[in-house]
């Protein structure tokens, strides 16, 4: 990508140059440049199958659990290199957290779920606990349906509410960047919407990256878009620009609904 | 025949193997419970066994049980418990992955007369441990390992993939994912495990009587050092269990109440088995709410 628009305006924080990523002999993404804006929403669209969620999951090695798995190219949090050897991953993971397709919290109540990635960071002073637990469920706007309710499985809430609760417990242990891999394609319209405000409440004081197959959600929510297609970067510029004005006539194919 | 006849065919064929087990299963725990109730007293749980005379009891016998149990457990489940997350967690999907879980199935379906006969020869003979609580600990641990391993094992993979990932992502370490997430959640599946495992190790005869011995010699309840020969809690004496004395009681009893004596001490046996099952549902499902806060 020559663009010059996939340098966005903002500080950098995180960088990736060239990433190639290979499932043993099948590569799946052929070498993608893309760089993200820090207290921005970015948001990776395409057809299925583009590369989109193994991109972000590169980004907090998520793909290392993956055997067979190898990854070329460079990617940098800030100045540090993500994938260098001498990376803590556990200490990359606190810093750029993660919100999963299908909602899986922990088999604990609402405030365990919460609290737990503090617990076992060594917080144990109970007033900062209830603190954090209630900042971070305020934050993914799911604090007043469940603070009467905080010690119940969070199992027994809905399918949205306990997606909230795990962008609750991600936001406790107060990462930089939220990584959401089609965080809402398993819920209802309304439980979407909520997730949504969600975002646009956190992403003052934290950089979101979205993977979506939803592309009004990408427009209404998002700062820039990558589309990708067949792990190729193939544009990537402002949203408003991306969908109004695409460069590319794959893009505006995709966004006409001509194919994916 | 059309197929609402065929379905009745086979629901009908289906009940009636249903009534078959359930009838043979009544059928024995009645008879045992039935012939054997009316001689268990407190006298006959409190007091010891006699040779000649007629009268005795199972004291001795029950508790070399239930402490060999104890010891069993304490040295398997934490054998057990490691090889079960290497294999769940840890282990590779490779050739030598699958030689483990080969030897496991075979280890859990060898006789446990051969397990009896090999501790023998190693541990009573060999290492010279002699007739001794702690040889048949050995013995039942081999017996027991195979099954308690497996069920740790399946009960850690019952874990769905999502909250190992979901432990990872939000910055824990794969040991602390394990410990603190996986395990946490496979917590009631693995104390099922264990409280069956325990039944069969509580019931089992055959290992022991080449290991553990057939004499219950007299020990002294108030004695707590476990290192004096005459304390009930010494591991190296020899300790008929109760399975064992129902066996030898039946084969070789000359008391003139032998009859009476395995009647009574199998409706015991069986009543401790099954408390130890409804013990682990219990158990299982508070100990899964208290970690869940599942209503």
């Amino acid at each position: 990508m020559e663009n010059t628009s996939t340098k966005a305006t903002t500080k950098q924080i995180i960088t990736s140059e060239d990433v190639h990523l290979y499932y043993g002999d099948f590569e799946a993404l052929h070498g993608i440049d893309l760089d993200f804006g820090e207290h921005e929403i970015t948001a990776l669209i395409g057809p299925s199958g583009c590369g989109k969620s193994t991109y972000l999951r590169c980004l907090n090695r998520m793909n290392d659990l993956i055997p067979g798995v190898k990854i070329t190219g460079s990617m940098k949090l800030e100045d540090q290199d993500i994938y260098a050897p001498k990376v803590d991953v556990v200490d990359l993971r606190k810093r750029v957290g993660m919100v999963f397709q299908q909602p899986n919290p922990f088999p604990f109540s609402v405030y365990e779920n919460v609290a737990y990635g503090l617990r076992l960071a060594g917080v144990h002073d109970k007033s900062i606990l209830d603190e954090r637990v209630e900042t971070s469920l305020k934050q993914a706007a799911i604090w007043d349906e469940v603070k009467d309710n905080l010690y119940d499985n969070a199992l027994s809430f809905s399918g949205g509410q306990q997606q909230r609760i795990c962008v609750a417990r991600v936001l406790a242990v107060q990462p930089e960047v939220v990584l959401l891999d089609e965080p809402t394609s398993a819920l209802d319209p309304i439980s979407s919407a909520k997730i949504e405000d969600t975002l646009l409440n956190i992403h003052d004081k934290y950089t979101v990256i979205i993977v979506t197959h939803n592309m009004q959600q990408a427009s209404r929510i998002s700062d820039r878009t990558a589309f990708l297609l067949n792990g190729n970067l193939v544009e990537y510029d402002k949203t408003e620009k991306l969908f109004m004005n695409p460069e590319k006539e794959e893009t505006s194919d995709y966004l006409n609904g001509k194919f994916g | 025949m059309n197929s609402k006849a065929a379905n009745n065919v086979a629901t009908g064929v289906i009940y009636a193997l249903v009534v078959a087990v359930v009838g043979i299963l009544v059928f024995l725990l009645g008879y045992i419970l039935i012939t054997g109730v009316p001689h268990v007293s407190f006298h006959f749980l409190t007091s010891a066994a006699e040779s000649f005379k007629s009268g005795g009891g199972i004291r001795d016998q029950l508790f070399n049980s239930l402490y060999l149990l104890v010891l069993t457990l304490l040295i398997s489940f934490p054998i057990a418990l490691g090889s079960g997350i290497y294999l769940s967690e840890y282990a590779p999907n490779n050739w030598f992955t699958n030689i483990i879980r080969t030897a496991i199935e075979v280890l859990s379906s060898l006789p446990s007369v051969v397990v009896g006969l090999f501790g023998y020869l190693l541990f009573v003979i060999k290492f010279n441990l002699g007739f001794s609580i702690l040889a048949g600990a050995i013995a039942l641990t081999f017996f027991n390992l195979p099954l308690l391993t497996r069920s740790i094992e399946e009960s850690l993979e019952d874990v769905p993939d999502l909250q190992r990932e979901a432990g990872l992502s939000l910055g824990l370490s794969r040991w602390k994912t394990i410990t603190g997430i996986v395990f946490p959640a496979a917590l009631p599946g693995i104390l099922t495990g264990i409280i069956l495992s325990a039944g069969r190790v509580f019931g089992e005869a055959a290992a022991l009587i080449y290991t553990a011995g057939q004499s219950a010699p007299m020990v002294s309840y108030s004695n707590w050092n476990p290192f004096s020969p005459a304390s009930f809690l010494n591991p190296m004496r020899p300790a008929e269990t109760l399975a064992v004395h129902i066996w030898k009681v039946n084969t070789e009893g000359v008391t003139p109440d032998a009859l009476q004596i395995s009647s009574g001490a199998s409706a015991v046996l069986i009543v401790v088995i099954l408390l130890f099952n409804l013990g682990a549902r219990f158990l299982g499902n508070w100990v899964y709410k208290r970690m869940t806060a599942a209503k």
